[in-house]
């Protein structure tokens, strides 16, 4: 199947479900290249599931099931792909800074040394390049030998992101990336995610609707594991089609 | 009625008793052995054969045996144990037969040490003809601790970070990658520490080497896995029942060194936690 270059990942159909729920109805999209897409909806609406089908991580639940086509590039990642090989492709951060409970620098390239990269001069320059992408270069260039979890929530978040960024990713996902951080640490993340889909293409979730109206180039409204509509940013939050996304971002209810 | 103050009191004062009534068995077996066998311990006794029948000479070829024996314990023991844990807390399903191996693992650690004794004596010494030997006593020793290892690194892994494992996969690493660089490193001072819990009870138990390897009186070192070898616990049972007019120095000084090797492998087990766990901070 081919899809044209203004296409990044065309969703078509796709379903999840558990044995007892259906978190994810008959998905379609596309999601264009070197753009941010935000993803609002209330809890339980099937937006954090949607981004683990995207690198299959939704892989690790056990009993769940994906139906329905993902295409990278034109290639379909439930059939093409090896799942390492597709999540280098597409990282994502969570919602929780997670950092591992080793050095900076270890974190940075766990993902390079994964793949087989010995050379310390290379790790170097791939650390040195992923964390002034995720603008923590200057705070952390003498701490690189100290441990991750010493960092501020803030920094242990762009560290998350430098990580990511370390594998040579095309799309980057993001999971509520804020949720758990201080507005200033919230604008540098936002401010980074800005720079970084002149690059890449985003993925966002997210609670607060104002960040999506913020960054959004495009902004997607989840309900109950179905998607309700996806517009560009201005005209969903503006003139939205569908009176439960104006009710939504409305604030009568979610 | 009391009122609530007082009964908080009384409830304290017991909970208290009843922790302190645990350290007075401890303190007094610690005491009572150093006070009769202290005067034993020289270095003659440490490093010589022993003499007259037991009754004089060192215990040298004991503690050479006991350290083969668990040496030859673990080697067997913590591979084929961590391999296991690692299936069933990272591969298994919960699926029928998984069920039964983890029943088997719970029912493996009750059985009696006597009991591996004479199963060690079945399969080891006579169905592979091992003989009586340093082989037949460590994998006896190693089959008795397999249950303490695999429950102890299961227990380890288990409490690694679930989000540690999708962290690394989400960096691309294949599941086994992730195994061996986001969940063993974290899970190897419980592992450790559960290893050298399951050695201190090898090296002082008497049963499974009974018939397995242990010898009456054998003044010399073994030259091979198939020899017999004198064992601490043994030759401490054989000089306290089975041989006249041995000095009771003699026989607290065997319990003392026996006691001290295990209590100094779980002081090594504790100094390995805390060392680790100064370091993991989540």
């Amino acid at each position: 199947m081919v899809t044209p270059p203004s296409v990044k990942i065309r969703i078509k159909n796709l379903g999840v479900s558990f044995p007892n729920s259906v978190a994810l109805k008959d998905v379609t999209m596309d999601i264009e290249p070197r753009q941010i897409l935000s993803i609002i909806g209330p809890a339980n609406s099937g937006k954090t599931t949607f981004l683990k089908t995207l690198n299959r991580l939704i892989d690790v639940e056990r009993d769940a099931k994906v139906s329905g086509n993902i295409l990278l590039d034109g290639k379909d990642i439930y059939r093409e792909y090896e799942p390492a090989l597709l999540r280098r492709k597409v990282g994502i951060i969570f919602a929780l800074p997670l950092p591992l409970p080793i050095t900076v620098f270890e974190n940075v390239v766990y993902g390079p040394r994964r793949q087989g990269i010995r050379d310390k001069k290379r790790l170097g320059e791939v650390a040195e390049k992923s964390l002034r992408d995720a603008y923590l270069w200057d705070e952390m260039k003498d701490r690189l030998e100290e441990s991750a979890i010493k960092l501020s929530g803030g920094q242990q978040q762009r560290l998350c992101i430098a990580r990511t960024l370390a594998l040579g990713p095309d799309v980057v996902l993001f999971d509520e990336p804020c949720s758990a951080l201080d507005p200033i640490s919230t604008g540098k993340i936002e401010e980074a995610m800005m720079k970084l889909k002149e690059r890449y293409t985003l993925v966002l979730v997210t609670n607060n609707t104002k960040q999506a109206a913020r960054v959004g180039d495009k902004t997607a409204f989840f309900l109950m594991g179905e998607l309700i509509e996806v517009n560009a940013t201005g005209r969903l939050f503006t003139a939205p089609s569908d009176k439960r996304t104006d009710d939504y971002i409305s604030g009568r209810f979610g | 009625m009391l009122s609530p103050r007082v009964s908080q009191k009384i409830a304290f004062i017991l909970l208290f008793l009843a922790t302190l009534f645990i350290v007075i068995p401890v303190g007094l077996v610690i005491v009572v052995i150093i006070q009769k066998g202290a005067g034993a311990i020289s270095w003659e006794f440490l490093t010589q054969m022993p003499r007259q029948g037991m009754r004089a000479g060192g215990i040298f070829p004991a503690i050479v045996g006991t350290f083969y024996l668990v040496l030859g314990a673990i080697l067997f023991a913590l591979p084929l144990g961590l391999f296991a844990a690692i299936y069933l807390s990272e591969y298994s399903k919960d699926t029928f037969i998984n069920r039964m191996i983890r029943l088997a693992i719970i029912n493996l650690a009750g059985v009696p040490s006597v009991v591996f004794g004479l199963f060690g004596l079945a399969l080891f010494v006579g169905f592979f003809r091992f003989g009586a030997s340093i082989l037949s006593g460590s994998l006896t020793l190693g089959v008795m601790i397999l249950p303490v290892i695999i429950t102890s690194s299961r227990e380890a892994l288990d409490s690694v970070p679930k989000s540690f494992r999708e962290v690394s996969l989400s960096l691309g690493a294949t599941k086994l990658q992730t195994i061996k660089h986001a969940v063993l490193p974290h899970a190897l001072p419980g592992i450790l520490t559960g290893t050298i819990l399951g050695v201190g009870r090898a090296a002082g138990e008497t049963a499974p080497i009974l018939f397995t390897v242990a010898a009456f009186y054998l003044p010399r070192l073994p030259e091979s896995a198939f020899d017999q070898v004198m064992a601490l616990p043994y030759h401490l049972y054989v000089i306290s029942t089975q041989v006249p007019n041995v000095d009771p120095k003699i026989r607290y000084g065997t319990a003392l060194v026996l006691l001290a090797i295990v209590l100094l492998m779980n002081l090594v087990a504790i100094m390995i936690r805390s060392h680790f766990r100064s370091q993991k901070k989540w």
